[in-house]
């Protein structure tokens, strides 16, 4: 085996097994979570209101009869042949009612990505060119403010300023088969706006604390000393070496939009993944919000071992080991 | 308290005022939580300084009575939390050793998941009301102050005073409650107001999703549902809350900053 390779491989299938074991626990934790916790699962659906003999049918439906080990592995069992189950309050299959609004949903998140991702970077880059002057600050202060208002605020103050004062952008993003791919993003044009407000303040903020922290470096002084102008220097020296925690930053803000993308999709009633997980909280469908909770979840984890794997291969340190 | 700067006092002042006005909403709120004084929407008025919601009620109270519910249970929430994580953090750093290692575990584990998606999940089973609410939150946020709290007791926990705490033959709660805890107070302070806030705009959240706060009963996020049918018709009544969340957010967020760089400079570190 090539030894220059090898620690480099190592490290990558730690990170990978280690992604997926922790799959496996997020499985049991959302099993656990919505089957034993105290409490009856068919009380709290059918409501305080339900006989005994509706009661009992349910618990026989949804199988609580067996022991919580045989159900735990009867459904992941089921989760690993790609049968999510059937959803209780209309009896759909779960993994045909979710393929197509997981699409949407991947849609809307990689077309705020595609926006914030070099946004952020270029922000991020001009606040350290120009730290503690105005652009510094000002970009500072925006993102602050981004920051301190919850996703769904963001989201109406959006809607009431470009679509309902100026008539700009759809409100709802109304999406269906047979739209043509410019008017698909037109109408999410709103609720990717607000994505991209929403993961820019973080990820802006981390990539100038990111490429600060290299700013302090030798190289950069003598880079600076050499007399290359400002940008030079962070493009040519400094950014190179932040590109690392850059990655992993923009990795965890991926992440991060996964979790406001639930609430973007309830303020513009878009059909996607979150909306359908929200629903069917508010209506007690367990096997749905456990199937939804499980994809979110591997979503999630997924895309932070990728951040881990990206940063091994990107640094140079563990490619050429000594 | 002199040399305290322009942005933490105005901070200091905001937070105060909200915390005043939410420990005496019955005092100050013009009118009731849900009473009904008026038609829907009504604009702004010298009755009804913010206009009414949409059936009618004066919304300044329900923003008064909705910020004393959402201050309440995200103060609960951040004390459990607080009281969990640093406690656990604190037992982690000082025994080391397996129960470390069972704890940080655990808490990678819980924070594989969004908080979110584990909140959603659980008030799926669970009935929605105020104490499974702020049980949730507080225990899902944990898993954050568990790791705070578990670096900085692990540095405190090799210093002399400690050895010779241990050495002594203090108890384990002596030496985590007496020497650790009054040392590792400061940067927890400052992550508290942190943490205050992500509750503010966790249960704003949830009660928007309509599985926080239920009605009749006000609270922030509540207060965006119930009136977000009126922004199609250019009724901004539904953004007033942005304005307090915001505010609330900004102001707690200052004094969190003034605390953490007073405490760094007083280490002789950065902030002088």
């Amino acid at each position: 085996m090539n030894p220059a390779i090898s620690p480099i491989v190592k490290l990558l299938v730690q990170r990978v097994a280690l992604g997926l074991l922790l799959l496996w626990a997020a499985s049991v934790l959302i099993f656990v979570g919505t089957q034993i916790l105290p409490g009856d699962v068919a009380q709290s659906i059918l409501g305080q209101s339900a006989t005994p003999v509706t009661l009992a049918n349910l618990r026989e439906e949804l199988g609580l009869n067996q022991p919580p080990l045989t159900r735990y592995l009867g459904w992941l069992a089921g989760v690993l042949h790609g049968d999510l189950g059937h959803a209780l309050t209309n009896g759909q299959d779960i993994a045909q009612a979710m393929a197509k609004r997981l699409g949407n949903t991947l849609f809307l998140a990689a077309a705020a990505a595609v926006i914030a991702v070099p946004l952020a970077i270029t922000l991020g880059v001009i606040a350290v060119r120009y730290r503690n002057r105005w652009p510094d600050k000002v970009i500072s202060t925006v993102t602050l403010a981004t920051v301190s208002v919850p996703e769904f605020l963001l989201g109406y103050i959006l809607v009431y300023l470009l679509s309902v004062k100026f008539r700009l952008f759809p409100s709802l993003a109304a999406i269906y088969d047979g739209m043509s791919f410019g008017d698909k993003l037109y109408a999410v044009s709103l609720p990717a706006l607000v994505l991209v407000l929403v993961v820019l303040g973080h990820m802006m903020r981390m990539t100038r604390a990111a490429i600060l922290n290299v700013m302090q470096s030798a190289y950069v002084e003598t880079a600076e000393l050499k007399g290359l102008t400002p940008f030079t220097v962070i493009a040519r020296h400094a950014f190179p070496n932040a590109i690392s925690p850059v990655i992993n930053v923009v990795m965890l803000n991926l992440a991060y939009l996964v979790v406001g993308v639930v609430v973007v999709e309830v303020v513009f009633v878009y059909p996607g993944m979150g909306q359908y997980l929200v629903d069917h909280v508010a209506k007690r469908d367990v096997p749905v919000v456990q199937a939804c909770g499980l994809v979110f979840a591997a979503v999630y984890i997924g895309l932070n071992m990728l951040a881990d794997v990206i940063s091994i291969l990107a640094n140079p340190r563990l490619r050429h080991p000594k | 308290m002199s040399r305290m700067p322009l942005a933490a006092m105005i901070g200091l002042m905001f937070t105060a005022a909200y915390f005043l006005s939410a420990i005496f909403a019955g005092v100050i709120a013009p009118y009731g939580m849900a009473e009904v004084v008026g038609d829907s929407w009504e604009p702004w008025s010298a009755t009804h300084l913010l206009g009414t919601d949409t059936i009618g009620r004066d919304l300044l109270s329900r923003m008064i009575w909705g910020g004393q519910t959402t201050i309440f249970v995200a103060s609960a929430g951040t004390v459990l939390s607080f009281s969990l994580g640093a406690t656990l953090g604190f037992v982690a750093a000082v025994r080391g050793g397996w129960v470390d290692q069972l704890l940080s575990r655990t808490i990678d584990l819980m924070m594989s998941i969004p908080a979110l998606i584990s909140a959603l999940v659980i008030l799926s089973v669970m009935p929605v009301t105020l104490p499974v609410l702020i049980v949730v939150m507080g225990v899902l946020d944990s898993s954050r102050v568990f790791r705070l709290s578990r670096a900085v007791a692990a540095d405190i926990a090799v210093m002399d005073y400690v050895e010779a705490a241990r050495l002594r033959g203090e108890r384990q709660s002596w030496i985590i409650f007496r020497e650790i805890l009054p040392n590792a107070l400061s940067p927890l302070v400052a992550e508290m107001g942190l943490r205050f806030i992500f509750m503010v705009l966790f249960i704003s959240t949830l009660s928007f999703l309509g599985l926080g706060v239920q009605p009749p009963m006000a609270d922030w996020g509540g207060i965006v549902k119930e009136n977000k049918e009126g922004i199609v018709y250019g009724i901004p009544a539904a953004l007033i809350p942005a304005v307090a969340i915001a505010t609330l957010a900004i102001s707690v967020n200052l004094v969190a900053d003034w605390v953490l760089n007073r405490t760094s400079s007083l280490k002789g570190g950065r902030g002088g």
